[in-house]
């Protein structure tokens, strides 16, 4: 729809017209800001804890163990604009302190989109139970962890 | 001929006073656009193109997704 809406543009008389192939769904999934009722409702964006523990692959479990604090999980990031590669589990700490993260994480962990409404995830975690619920961009870039009970909660209040 | 862009694009060109375009319906706009966007419905766009854009600056149109 957007390439005709821009060629039509341009054959009225518009100069300088671009098309933004990834259009609004490839915004919004990137966290990037909108507007609209739907921007008003509870989304991950805005339940995800963005203090979650984060780590290089060259960390050691004694680094994990050091700074994770009261957490159960940590995120591994990498790359020059960080992305989400793999998280560690609070369970990880009973390996040697020595070991390097790259050993004791798990690849590539499920992720959402920080558009994603509490009344759409709510359900998804009823079928599916998980302990967490990482939200990355589109990119990969971690915005944080939004926990279920937060999500059930804020869908309960969006829905009443 | 229009160019393709990506979100990186829209982002500079609109700092540098580019107007970005939605051009789906009003249920769409309403429930959600991008922010600081103007709206040209297709359906309507020879007639609200030349009273809600400036033909003198640059124009990013966008719809759903980029199917």
């Amino acid at each position: 729809m957007s390439p005709r809406a821009a060629w039509r543009l341009e054959s009225l008389g518009f100069g300088e017209v671009y098309d933004y192939v990834g259009s609004k769904m490839d915004w919004i999934g990137d966290g990037l800001p909108f507007e609209g009722t739907f921007a008003d409702r509870p989304r991950l964006s805005t339940l995800a804890d963005a203090g979650v523990p984060t780590f290089g692959l060259g960390d050691t479990v004694r680094d994990v163990r050091d700074r994770l604090g009261g957490w159960d999980l940590g995120l591994v990031l990498a790359g020059p604009q960080p992305v989400v590669l793999g998280l560690v589990r609070a369970e990880a700490l009973d390996a040697d302190d020595h070991r390097r993260v790259e050993e004791v994480m798990e690849d590539g962990p499920s992720t959402y989109r920080p558009h994603v409404s509490a009344e759409e995830m709510s359900p998804q975690l009823q079928d599916k139970p998980a302990p967490w619920v990482i939200v990355t961009t589109l990119s990969g870039h971690l915005v944080g962890v939004a926990r279920p009970e937060a999500i059930h909660a804020a869908a309960r209040s969006d829905g009443s | 001929m229009p160019e393709e862009i990506d979100r990186h694009d829209v982002q500079r060109l609109a700092a540098a006073g580019a107007q970005i375009v939605d051009v789906m319906g009003s249920a769409e706009w309403e429930e959600s656009h991008i922010a600081g966007a103007v709206h040209v419905p297709l359906r309507k766009l020879e007639q609200l193109a030349p009273e809600r854009l400036d033909p003198d600056r640059a124009v990013i149109t966008y719809c759903y997704d980029s199917l």
